[in-house]
């Protein structure tokens, strides 16, 4: 049994690129996942690894290091185009798990009720990929392939993601769940905005818990546009959301999830729109 | 192995790290910070929160080698290091913000971590800050009072019976100090895990299990085979029928088939998959309408019925027809998981020819009986040692943990231990019953009630446990504290492929106040009645005899709980009614509840033994046998022992329940402790007191303390003449067992000495587009007969308060579905609103000191109010709990319509 904890991003993809390794940031999702199973016989460990931490401007956009914690996003000083990823890092879990759980494991994790998925969904990141043969990059909605499945190859991690800047752009989080804090989505969603003047030019709306990967929905984008921002509740009916494939399980039946996702995303709205 | 280095508590300090290892293994294992708790392994709990840079972080999901080169602090050193932490414990320990104990370090270094950032903190802060640690004693409240009063100066405390007094045990619990199952076993102990069914019920053969042990390096595999005595355990005479290991049928998931044991290492990295059993499904019944369709899991058990309660008396179906107006409900609850924050934990070691088991439980002396059968040992092989117990609220009654080290220690001669995992602990260890219940309710027209049936069906599982308990007691509390002339409760306890129900506080008596109080809001509504008002006016009193017939003469005191809800009541009726006015998605209602509970067993011998003794230099020694699993027997008995004694609290000295020196106290159930317990310490202390004052020939005097016992008497002082001697100069053994009488063929009788009383409403705001509901405020009035310790009962009341807003809206288990607390939802910091206690103190003529019970009675009433108040702000009337938003939009939309 290894843990090998570099803090050379060339290392640590040599290390996977010479065999199969569990890979550990946070620990947040992997110690949980284990259980009483024994420890991975090879285990990487990226908390150490240099620059793949932090939020910063990169070109266009902006560049968020794999490594960020939740705790990061809340802290650092960014416009409101990311106030919906900062509402949702406050929802992540509880203060520890904030502490220490990390965005791209979130991403990694590819649970359909990830606080931060649908956001970042909504803000169109894409994923930067790196193993030993290189690097790759790929929109965030098509990286995660379904519930627990990504498209993250052997000897690969999540480096960064990179998202597109939005001048004036403004977001809102909600989710739903049946507890204050610690508590699994029964429902969540995320709205971007941008305007010209008091009209919104552009909206980027993506749900999570209601499909087994959280998904934009473009009916309802397509009917935020051109809307005045003080009357956006009203323009999302429910057939709008027609995409959505909710399921049934212990926190709520599918036919709740449609509804509330509905009325989740409207109440996004109402305050934008203030 | 590689060597990290970082700094822990302010000194230098080394692990070694092979591979992912969680950071709370290695503080605990290695470097001796038992202060560090583990709950769920999973980051779901908080307990075994420490900051690391200053930061709070779950050790259980931070691999060790992330320390590395960092500063790690845990409670033990916050509290000798951080002058914050210093005052903050003491603060902790003024507001009874510790009752178990378990979550208080990861509360308290969470705390500390936002109080060195904000020392003058809100309230919503504090909350932010704590919400990643589950308490499932206190309902948090004191804790946010106390993390907001830190910098606040402790008030003179008086001792004796009515003293609002800090826990005699709160000091060692907010410095990390407290031993708890987990915390005991020598460095040397082999490790046991328990291997379980995946399955609710199948049939398995094991392969071979020498070659597999050997190959493993495993040192001893136990099953079935191996047990010397019965492989049966249980709780009622009959329904002995649980086994420590399936014999070839397991009939549930979760349920043991066998342990193996090793050295520390080698069972941490012990791939369990390659286990040889193999495993054949069969068909299973999870419900009892399908178990009523399939083969008998017992014999004996017809229809797998394992029993039935029934109380009459006068007729039910006459006054019902004759009724003005007759309302009828069915409600449905699920499995309510304990989710004491402690999983079982426990070793076992064999000394000289016996037995000693050191860990977790609230019934000592019936671990030691159960173990005398499975071992078979004679009681004097065996001894129990229990710990200090992290949350027990019944299902720590069941012995769990124990036969399997004990097994283990007898085989190998060595001490083993045990931790269960949260998995073992949810998927194996008792709940609340699951119960169908349909009750019929009538009222004449000026709202005097008519008539009452009640009949429950509840799942008790695969085996009985307390099974036959709650179908007893079911049926002669499923009225409430109400005046029933013409009453009928019929209950059925059957079983099911199911994790065994058992004993969880209230013993089923809460889910049947869910069902009768739904009614009697029906009745109210149907008749134009104020829903309080309707109470007070069939509200149980003196000279009324109750559904078994008894009466009092001057202890029933549900009538000046009800009362002291009234200004409350109006005022948030009122509130209600203009909120809603506004219009809006938020509706706001009010909602109110009773409960009554019967305190000790039902009509069953309840025996509690106190020993106490005083040494010849005056040292007085109370044997405290009654297990305090946070409720705070150790000190509620102290003071009520001190009282009878007359002598200050500070000058009694604990020894605790070890079953070698300290007799048999009974169970912590059934709300007996302070009635039952606290009477035989009364009367032990009485006894002492006596021979004191026979000693100094006075008839009464102040016991005093000057190098050795005086007593004062008439201006003189008397020194106690006490001969030096081994042991105790004095000496006082005495018990006591409530008066009470058997049930007749119609349940009818007295089958409990002593009932306490409480009324309960609850504010609620429903937001009416999405079906969540948000609990502003429960006035909890209740009457304890008198308060020995109005804190701790505050403390109960709060606990109660915050299990009963759980099973509301938010707890079900579901066998192999929710064997986490991520899945299994408890309410966090942020759930329960502020409490408004209101302890009403209607003297009991058998309860010491006038004392009755309180610890379940707590939780009885807060589930219906919360439900009464949803249904009065949206109109939902909920028939399945917990009202999770989904049920409630649906029971919304359901009302509109109908």
């Amino acid at each position: 049994m290894s843990l090998y904890r570099p803090q050379a991003l060339d290392r640590a993809l040599a290390f996977l690129g010479e065999g199969p390794a569990a890979v550990v940031a946070g620990g947040t999702d992997v110690f949980p996942a284990l259980g009483l199973r024994p420890a991975p016989a090879r285990v990487l460990d990226l908390s150490a690894v240099e620059g793949l931490r932090g939020i910063a401007r990169a070109g266009d956009g902006w560049r968020i290091g794999a490594a960020t914690t939740w705790t990061d996003v809340v802290r650092a000083d960014l416009p409101p185009l990311f106030d919906a990823l900062k509402q949702a890092a406050r929802q992540v879990g509880s203060v520890q798990i904030q502490n220490t759980g990390t965005v791209a494991g979130n991403i990694c994790n590819a649970s359909p009720a990830a606080d931060g998925v649908p956001v970042l969904i909504a803000m169109e990141a894409e994923v930067e990929l790196a193993s030993h043969h290189g690097t790759r990059r790929m929109p965030l909605c098509d990286f995660i392939t379904g519930p627990r499945k990504t498209d993250l190859r052997e000897g690969e991690i999540v480096t960064a993601l990179h998202l597109p800047h939005r001048d004036g752009a403004r977001s809102a989080f909600g989710k739903l769940g049946s507890r204050t804090y610690l508590v699994i989505s029964i429902v969540s969603a995320a709205v971007i905005l941008w305007t010209e003047g008091r009209i919104v030019s552009g909206a980027r709306v993506a749900v999570g818990a209601a499909s087994p990967v959280p998904m934009r929905l473009p009916d309802v984008e397509a009917a935020l546009v051109g809307r005045a921002l003080s009357d956006l509740p009203g323009a999302v009916l429910a057939n709008h959301l027609a995409a959505l494939t909710p399921i049934d399980d212990v926190r709520a039946t599918a036919a709740y999830r449609r509804e509330a996702a509905l009325v989740m995303i409207r109440r996004a709205l109402e305050g934008l729109g203030q | 192995m590689t060597k990290i280095a970082f700094t822990l508590n302010g000194q230098p300090a080394e692990a070694g790290v092979g591979g992912l290892e969680r950071l709370s293994t290695t503080l605990r294992r290695d470097l001796g910070c038992t202060d560090v708790k583990i709950g769920c392994d999973a980051g779901d709990c908080g307990a075994c929160t420490v900051l690391i840079d200053g930061e709070p972080v779950c050790a259980c999901i931070t691999p060790t080698a992330q320390a590395e080169g960092r500063r790690v602090e845990t409670l033990t050193g916050l509290h000798t290091g951080d002058p914050v932490m210093t005052r903050l414990t003491r603060a902790f320990e003024r507001h009874g913000a510790a009752q178990c104990g378990i979550c208080t370090p990861g509360m308290l270094v969470s705390a500390a971590a936002l109080l060195r950032a904000v020392p003058a903190p809100e309230e919503a802060q504090v909350r932010d800050a704590l919400g990643g640690v589950l308490c499932r004693c206190t309902g948090y409240r004191k804790i946010i009072d106390a993390v907001l009063d830190w910098q606040g100066r402790d008030a003179p405390e008086e001792g004796r019976v009515g003293g609002r007094v800090r826990r005699v045990d709160g000091a060692r619990k907010v410095e990390g100090r407290e031993v708890f199952g987990d915390d005991a076993a020598p460095e040397d102990a082999a490790v046991l895990r328990v291997i379980r069914s995946p399955h609710h019920h199948a049939r398995f053969r094991f392969g071979d299990l020498d070659a597999y042990a050997k190959a493993e390096g495993i040192d001893l595999i136990l099953t079935a085979a191996d047990i010397p005595g019965e492989n049966a355990f249980g709780i009622v005479p009959g329904f002995i029928d649980q086994p420590v290991y399936a014999d070839g049928t397991a009939r549930f998931r979760g349920e043991a088939v066998a342990a193996v044991v090793g050295n520390a290492a080698l069972i941490a990295a012990l791939d369990l998959s390659r286990f040889p059993v193999t495993w054949e499904e069969k068909a299973e019944a999870l419900t009892p309408d399908a178990a009523r369709l399939t083969g008998d899991l017992h014999g004996g058990r017809a229809g797998n019925v394992m029993c039935r309660g029934f109380v009459r008396k006068g007729d039910a179906g006459a006054a019902l027809a004759r009724a003005d107006v007759v309302a009828e409900g069915t409600c449905e609850t699920g499995f309510i998981e304990h989710a004491y924050i402690e999983p079982e934990a426990g070793f076992a070691r064999w000394v000289d020819g016996r037995v000693e088991l050191t860990g977790g439980t609230q019934a000592p002396q019936m671990n030691r009986e159960a173990l005398m059968a499975i071992l078979g040992l004679p009681e004097s092989a065996i001894r129990i040692l229990p710990t200090a117990v992290g949350g027990g609220f019944g299902s720590k009654l069941d012995i769990s943990w124990q036969p399997h080290v004990a097994l283990a220690a007898m085989g190998l001669k060595r001490p083993v231990r045990v931790l269960y995992s949260r998995a073992d602990s949810m998927s194996s260890t008792t709940k609340r019953h699951p119960a169908r219940m349909t009750v019929r309710a009538g009222a004449t027209k000026d709202g005097k009630l008519c008539g009452f049936s009640f009949e429950g069906v509840f799942n008790t599982g695969a085996y009985a446990s307390w099974g036959p308990t709650v179908a007893n007691r079911v049926p002669v509390h499923a009225g409430g504290p109400y005046a029933h002339d013409d009453y009928i409760a019929k209950s059925e306890a059957v079983h099911t492929h199911c994790v065994p129900a058992g004993a969880f506080r209230g013993f089923g008596v809460p889910q049947a106040a869910i069902a009768q109080e739904a009614v009697f809001d029906d009745l109210a509504l149907a008749l134009g009645m104020d829903r309080l008002e309707f109470r007070l006016l069939n509200a149980l009193d003196n000279g009324i005899p109750t559904t078994t017939g008894q009466v009092f003469d001057g202890a029933v005191g549900i009538k000046p709980c009800l009362e002291a809800l009234l200004p409350a009541w109006h005022e948030g009726l009122a509130k209600a009614r203009d909120f809603n006015a506004k219009g809006g998605v938020l509706k706001k209602g009010v909602g109110v509840a009773c409960g009554w509970y019967g305190c000790g067993n039902t009509s069953l011998p309840n025996p509690s033994t106190i020993r106490a003794g005083i040494t010849a230099d005056g040292r007085i020694v109370l044997h405290q046998g009654a297990m305090d699993i946070g409720q705070g027997a150790n000190t509620v008995i102290a003071q009520i022992f001190a009282e009878a004694l007359g002598v200050p609290l500070e000058k009694v000295e604990l020894v605790g329940p070890d079953t070698d020196v300290t007799p048999d106290a009974g169970k912590t159930s059934a709300s007996r402790q302070t009635f039952v317990s606290g009477n035989a310490a009364r009367l032990a202390g009485l006894q002492l007191r006596s021979e004191l004052l026979r000693l100094t020939n006075c008839q009464d005097g102040i016991i005093g303390f000057d190098d050795g016992l005086t007593v004062a008497a008439e201006g003189v002082t008397h020194r106690v003449p006490l001969e030096p001697t081994e042991g105790y100069a004095l000496e006082a053994v005495d018990s006591y067992d409530p008066p009470t009488l058997p049930l007749d063929e119609n349940g009818q009788g007295v089958p409990y000495a002593v009932y306490g009383y409480t009324a309960q409403m609850a504010e609620v705001t429903v937001d009416t587009d999405l079906g969540t509901v948000t609990v502003d405020r429960i006035h909890a009035a209740h009457d304890v007969g008198r308060a020995i310790n109005p804190l701790l009962v505050e403390g109960q009341i709060h606990g109660g308060v915050a299990q009963g807003l759980g099973l509301a809206l938010m707890e079900e288990y579901i066998p192999g579905r929710t064997d986490n607390l991520h899945d299994y939802l408890i309410p966090t910091i942020g759930d329960v609103p502020p409490i408004t206690s209101h302890i009403v103190e209607v003297t009991d003529p058998h309860g010491p000191y006038g004392a009755k019970g309180l610890g379940e009675h707590v939780l009885i009433p807060t589930a219906p109010a919360i439900l009464s108040a949803i249904r009065h702000a949206s109109g939902a009337r909920i028939s399945r709990v917990p009202a999770t938003p989904d049920r409630v939009l649906a029971a919304i939309r359901a009302a509109k319509e109908g």
